[in-house]
């Protein structure tokens, strides 16, 4: 259009774009998880570093230990209810932007263990993002989750009304 | 021939508890043997002299309490509650059973802590699952469920996914 062809003949080097695109794109680049492996569900996490999977392709293989360094929560694994306080205070302590990955059916609906002991779904403590079906998903299913984030990543506004106030 | 000595010896084996039958027969109520394993039912009066003995007496030694059980037989049975101490000698290799039926309206037995120390969570995650209390424990709180839970989950009226 008008503007954009006129500065790439006057100043090749500039490129132009939306605000939006351009920060989300920075964001979705390199989404940083939360270590929160519960249970068998964190080994196939683990597995999704390897050299075979490498999640480092989609920018999200810096694990972190501590939340404040960390744009994602992957819960993999069941929650049960005495975890469930510890697990809302590390979700707590990201920052924001933050963005939460459901792993398995366990920590998506409780699975197997309909018990006295686990939270019937960890949407009931975290607002999740992404659900990952499967006992457990395979690094590739996680893998699509985070693409998954990716794409919703993309679709975000990055100043909104409560931002501007 | 030498090997087979060899196995017998190495392979834990249930006491001989006829010694402690005569000697506490006020808490012993009786001495039950199947498959090989040898179960002691006794009462709570007199309980804790009665395991004193266990650890100490040189030939039976039970220096170790391996595990605490609970039984609830159903809200209908009379007495409701048992707990099964599971004792274990390292020094001869061999284990004891010794069970105690508790009433529901009385669900109290007297704690082991002076005897083994183990007992201070075994006991508390007895009472924790079955609400069975233990008179003289140091700190009987819930051990695996949150403080602040309601109701004993592995009771038979239980509902299975909770209140």
């Amino acid at each position: 259009m008008g503007l954009e062809t006129k500065i790439g003949e006057i100043l090749p080097d500039v490129l132009t774009t939306r605000l939006d695109s351009l920060v989300n794109w920075a964001r979705k680049s390199s989404i940083w998880p939360a270590t929160f492996g519960l249970a068998c569900c964190a080994i196939e996490m683990m597995a999704m570093t390897d050299a075979r999977n490498d999640v480092a392709r989609f920018g999200a293989e810096v694990f972190r230990a501590s939340p404040r360094q960390a744009d994602v929560m992957i819960v993999a694994g069941r929650v049960s209810i005495k975890m469930a306080p510890v697990l809302r205070r590390i979700y707590d302590q990201m920052p924001e932007p933050k963005w939460v990955i459901s792993m398995g059916v366990c920590a998506s609906a409780g699975g197997v263990f309909n018990n006295y002991a686990i939270v019937q779904g960890v949407d009931k403590v975290v607002p999740v993002d992404v659900f990952v079906p499967g006992c457990p998903p395979r690094p590739e299913g996680l893998i699509w989750a985070i693409m998954k984030l990716q794409e919703k990543i993309e679709r975000e506004k990055v100043f909104t009304e409560e931002s501007a106030a | 021939m030498a090997d087979e000595t060899e196995i017998k010896s190495s392979t834990p084996r249930y006491a001989d508890a006829s010694l402690v039958q005569a000697r506490f027969a006020s808490t012993i109520e009786e001495i039950t043997e199947a498959l090989g394993e040898v179960t002691v039912i006794a009462k709570r009066e007199g309980l804790v002299e009665l395991m004193t003995f266990l650890r100490d007496e040189p030939s039976l030694r039970f220096n170790y309490l391996s595990d605490i059980g609970g039984l609830d037989l159903g809200e209908f049975a009379t007495p409701r509650f048992a707990v099964a101490y599971q004792l274990y000698s390292l020094e001869h290799n061999h284990r004891l059973r010794v069970k105690v039926f508790v009433d529901e309206d009385d669900a109290a037995l007297p704690t082991m802590w002076g005897v083994w120390k183990t007992s201070n969570w075994l006991e508390r995650e007895i009472y924790d699952m079955f609400g069975v209390s233990f008179d003289g424990h140091p700190d009987l709180r819930r051990i695996l469920m949150p403080a602040d839970y309601e109701g004993y989950p592995l009771r038979k009226d239980f509902p299975i996914k909770g209140y």
